[in-house]
């Protein structure tokens, strides 16, 4: 006998798929129609709930293979439109990280540096089907002569071009804010001194984890939404920590679980992988992913259910804290109160500003609910779960 | 606003020992003019710059100039201007925690960023911030004449 009033599987769910039954809403429309009917009703009524986030992630990154050349070379060495790629992996493998900037870029030795142009830009454009400047060096061997291959190619030429991500849609993550007397240029934006603005990251109610607090149905296979293609989960994301203070929702109320994320560049959109440049840290790479949520009971439909008024994260400071190491926080907030524009900060109003953009993250729930709806995208059970 | 009223985004550089004086209350006061000020800073010799826009008669414009001419205020018009890609903006907001004049701003509920040209005062700090550098500086006039 189940502990739930409203039973559902995932084949079930993939069959109203299928059938065109299905009822999808977005992870915004859900949290009214649980606030309206209760989970067990919001249960019975929706089977599948799209979340969406899209903001700079760090920790993103592509495996590429370039291909043989004649004679052979076993690239010891690689740079992509001048961006180094790590390439002491198979002959002619490499990695290319969002993070790396181009070579001969003045980074920040004039403060704060621009960083127009790295990792993050090169996966962008290869993915917006432009053309990128391949180099690669070696040392010889005698299966593999060849020391040196320069040439243009393009993501259609690529034999292999897989995003692997080890660190994406971070559960929750930290507002910044500055209490040092200077101006700060951080990976969380500008920070005026004094505490002067705030700056927070996050879709809030319609990010992927905070609609799944305990990951009871994101597991190692789940297939995703990533950069306009299609992804799946590989495995739990670097930093990965369950062990976090959490709200009797089980939302954590700081950074907590990550996803490593995998997917191919072929099939991805130029829109949702996005090179950007964060003044005075360096190149990244603006990741659109979203999650399909199968509400297979009411617990599911109650997680789902949760708005930005029950959400929170806390307050770090990026002027002395942070760098140091020492970040304690200094005050707990909820996104409602983050997206409202202004936050209540010892005894101030801070204006804050978000890093994360909720247009592309609603879209994105759009296009999973579409292509769900239509048939196009049927939900996975995971093949293991996260820690 | 009357009819024949136009605006204009001027750049007034006050000499080392005019910063104090009221001329902007000035302009208001006997020249009919309505101003918006976006940007003002004095500089450690003392010198000052003003960015603001202006709204008034042709006329009152022309006799305002004269004014501030003659106060010994160095006019100029903004000659470049902010620009926005709109295929490249991601809408995150990352800019709007620099503007400082509330041009760039998150409209809610729906949290678009809109850029209202009207407010910029061309400071320039959203072209560095603008993480996929969607924010552009280009001159107000063409370079070329039109043929």
């Amino acid at each position: 006998m189940s502990e739930f009033k409203v039973n559902k599987t995932y084949a079930e769910i993939n069959e109203k798929i299928k059938s065109g039954k299905v009822v999808v809403v977005t992870a915004e429309e859900m949290v009214d129609i649980v606030k309206e009917n209760g989970p067990i009703e919001a249960a019975r009524e929706v089977d599948v709930v799209t979340t969406g986030t899209f903001a700079p992630m760090c920790s993103s990154g592509a495996f590429i293979n370039f291909g043989h050349s004649k004679p052979g070379i076993k690239a010891s060495k690689t740079w992509l439109n001048n961006v180094p790629a790590y390439a002491g992996i198979a002959a002619v493998d490499c990695y290319i990280g969002a993070t790396e900037p181009c070579e001969e870029d003045p980074l920040n030795r004039v403060h704060p540096g621009e960083f127009n142009y790295g990792g993050g830009h090169v996966i962008h454009d290869l993915i917006a089907g432009e053309e990128v400047h391949l180099l690669a060096t070696a040392y010889g061997t005698q299966c593999y002569p060849n020391r040196r291959i320069e040439k243009m190619v393009t993501l259609k030429d690529l034999p292999y071009a897989v995003l692997c991500n080890p660190r994406n849609a971070y559960q929750n993550y930290a507002c910044a804010i500055n209490m040092s007397t200077k101006t700060v240029y951080t990976y969380m934006g500008v920070l005026k001194p004094r505490a002067s603005n705030a700056n927070y990251s996050t879709s809030g109610q319609l990010s992927p984890l905070f609609n799944d607090p305990l990951c009871k149905t994101i597991g190692i296979g789940t297939k995703i939404f990533m950069g306009g293609g299609v992804g799946w989960v590989s495995f739990q994301g670097t930093q990965y920590n369950p062990n976090v203070e959490s709200t009797p929702m089980g939302a954590p109320v700081r950074p907590a679980r990550t996803l490593m994320l995998t997917g191919d560049m072929k099939t991805m959109n130029p829109k949702f992988v996005v090179g950007v440049s964060i003044l005075g840290y360096g190149p990244s790479l603006s990741m659109g992913v979203g999650i399909p949520i199968p509400i297979l009971n009411e617990e599911m439909a109650a997680y789902t259910g949760v708005g930005n008024d029950d959400l929170f994260t806390q307050i770090f400071d990026y002027g002395n804290d942070y760098p140091a190491g020492n970040a304690k926080s200094l005050q707990q907030v909820s996104y409602a109160e983050l997206m409202s524009g202004s936050i209540r900060f010892q005894g101030k109003d801070v204006p804050t500003s978000p890093l994360s953009s909720i247009v592309l993250a609603r879209e994105i729930c759009d296009i999973l609910k579409t292509q769900i709806t239509e048939g196009d995208f049927l939900i996975t059970e995971p093949q293991g779960m996260l820690p | 606003m009357v009819k024949d009223t136009y605006s204009k985004m001027l750049i007034l550089r006050f000499p080392k020992g005019r910063a104090d004086s009221p001329v902007v209350c000035n302009l208001a006061r006997e020249y009919d003019l309505t101003f918006n000020i976006l940007n003002a800073t004095i500089y450690p010799r003392k010198e000052g710059v003003m960015v603001l826009q202006l709204f008034g008669t042709p006329q009152n414009f022309e006799r305002g100039m004269a004014y501030l001419k003659q106060e010994g205020i160095k006019v100029q018009k903004t000659e470049e201007e902010i620009g926005r890609n709109e295929e490249v903006c991601t809408h995150c907001g990352t800019c709007t925690a620099v503007c400082p004049t509330g041009a760039l701003a998150v409209s809610r509920p729906d949290m678009h960023v809109v850029f209202d040209q009207e407010k910029c005062s061309v400071c320039k700090l959203c072209v560095r911030v603008c993480p996929p550098r969607a924010m552009n500086l280009h001159p107000v006039d063409d370079l070329l004449p039109e043929v």
